[in-house]
């Protein structure tokens, strides 16, 4: 609630309803407090069952960030640092949501510097084709990027206008490349409208 | 604890305001009428905003100057939010944008709040605007540099500089009169902005409709402007017991009020169509933004203190 009053989030639904069902919301990526946001926008019911993903080198550091990761919104810290094979993400991922939580990610992978909504990395798409019954809402955050650009560290309290968008599914066969320009599509799409 | 004055000023308003609301409400629940529903049901949301500001206004009132001043600062921040939200800016303007909003929002109601009148009067058209190019010119961005300066100059100017005059209201000195006087003269003042803007509203829907500015507002007419002119000024004049004027200066305040509310809302809504907007925010519903409901208040407030401390002072 808090965080929804600071950031000043006006939150449309378009063609699609808030439910409780196993999800996984992707949205692009311009700051830090984007996770927060888009946690904070949800329904208290859709909140108690979401968690989402963020960088274990941003949120780990400093006590209150630990504190807010861990005791506020349940995030998921994935290190950036350390990727291995064995150790890969989308293995966390699936078997820390298990069949109650849905999930947050930005599948851009960092942070876009720029207005531009960045290429998106495979993770998405290994997370479907291991769990292809999810449902992939995208999530378009408009003017955070203004609010805490990259390398500042106070933000500007703007108001930001968050938008989820209809479902989409990995489609049975579909190549990595061709599902992946889809999902981007459907987050650039929600910002015109 | 308030005089029988203020109550009754007070205590008429609330009456007005559920009088109107009524009335609506049978409107409404009638199928015979020939009222554009649409008409209707904008000021039935309309109205249900003006209650908000009006119980918000009178709680603040109870509490003291201190909670009214804080009132009106935290609307100016809100309204600032809106303004610099629909204004592009670049990110070489972060840091300017963050000392506007955490440091001259802040202190020019502190500076209203402390009476310091030499100070407030000219913190931001003096400081602030000097401030903010040099510290943009600082981060060795020169692209549309005025452009950038100006918009963030005028957001401070309309939403911040101009609204702090409506709790300086507070901090006026008068010669003879109680302790309710200036809590009153705030009152009428918001009152009488408020009541312009829906009058003129209101007779704008009169059949003959001569637009003054048809690219920008179809809705404002000279019907509009001068009957809901007319209307307030009388209004004003009878309320003259409640200020401490006497009746034709009154009706004069009433009417620079409202002519100075329709300035206001002019500008706003020229803004607005150039950025392709119809409402600056989502706060309160049927109203647009914060800005849209102040945007008259901005305009009339500093002129009216200055009509106001003139008279002070005579």
């Amino acid at each position: 609630m808090t965080a929804r009053v600071l950031s000043g989030a006006s939150v449309r639904w378009i063609d699609c309803q808030p439910e409780t069902c196993q999800r996984v919301y992707f949205a692009n990526h311009t700051s830090h407090l984007d996770a927060l946001v888009i946690w904070s926008a949800l329904p208290q019911k859709v909140r108690a069952v979401t968690r989402a993903v963020a960088a274990k080198d941003y949120w780990a550091s400093g006590r209150i960030r630990k504190y807010m990761a861990e005791h506020l919104f349940n995030a998921l810290l994935i290190d950036r640092k350390e990727i291995k094979v064995h150790r890969s993400p989308v293995d966390l991922m699936i078997r820390e949501i298990g069949h109650k939580y849905s999930l947050i990610v930005f599948p851009e992978g960092g942070r876009s510097s720029g207005s531009e909504i960045g290429e998106f990395k495979s993770g998405l798409y290994y997370l479907c084709k291991k769990r292809p019954d999810l449902e992939l809402v995208p999530v378009h955050i408009d003017n955070m990027n203004r609010i805490l650009p990259r390398g500042e560290v106070f933000p500007v309290p703007l108001l930001t206008c968050i938008s989820f968008g209809a479902p989409i599914w990995l489609e049975a066969g579909e190549p990595k490349s061709d599902f992946l320009r889809r999902a981007r599509q459907s987050v650039v799409r929600l910002k015109d409208l | 604890m308030m005089d029988p004055k203020t109550l009754t000023l007070i205590g008429g308003v609330l009456a007005l305001l559920g009088a109107v609301t009524a009335v609506v409400r049978v409107l409404r629940n009638r199928d015979d009428n020939d009222i554009n529903p649409a008409i209707l049901e904008s000021f039935r949301l309309r109205i249900r905003a003006w209650w908000l500001l009006c119980t918000v206004l009178a709680a603040a009132f109870i509490i003291g100057k201190v909670a009214t001043v804080v009132l009106f600062g935290a609307i100016s921040f809100w309204a600032l939010r809106e303004f610099i939200t629909l204004t592009p800016t670049r990110p070489g303007d972060h840091r300017t944008l963050f000392w506007v909003f955490f440091l001259c929002t802040p202190l020019q109601f502190v500076l209203v709040g402390m009476e310091w009148y030499m100070l407030y009067s000219i913190l931001i058209p003096v400081y602030a605007f000097l401030l903010i190019p040099a510290r943009i010119a600082l981060t060795g961005d020169y692209k549309r540099f005025l452009e950038r300066v100006a918009k963030i100059q005028a957001g401070l100017l309309i939403c911040v500089y101009c609204l702090s005059y409506a709790p300086a209201l507070l901090t006026l000195h008068w010669k003879s009169g109680d302790d309710g006087t200036n809590v009153r003269l705030l009152f009428f003042f918001v009152v009488i902005v408020q009541l312009s803007d829906a009058l003129q509203y209101a007779w704008a829907q009169a059949p003959s409709k001569h637009v003054i500015v048809p690219t920008i507002s179809p809705n404002r007419t000279w019907e509009g402007l001068l009957g809901g002119t007319a209307s307030v000024t009388l209004i004003g004049g009878l309320l003259w017991w409640t200020t401490p004027f006497p009746a034709w200066m009154a009706a004069a305040m009433s009417m620079v009020a409202s002519l100075m509310g329709f300035a206001g809302g002019l500008t706003m809504s020229a803004i607005k169509r150039d950025r392709g907007v119809k409402d600056y925010g989502t706060l309160v519903e049927g109203h647009g933004g914060v800005l849209d409901r102040i945007d008259s208040l901005c305009f009339a407030a500093p002129v009216f203190f200055n009509f106001a401390y003139w008279w002070s002072m005579i």
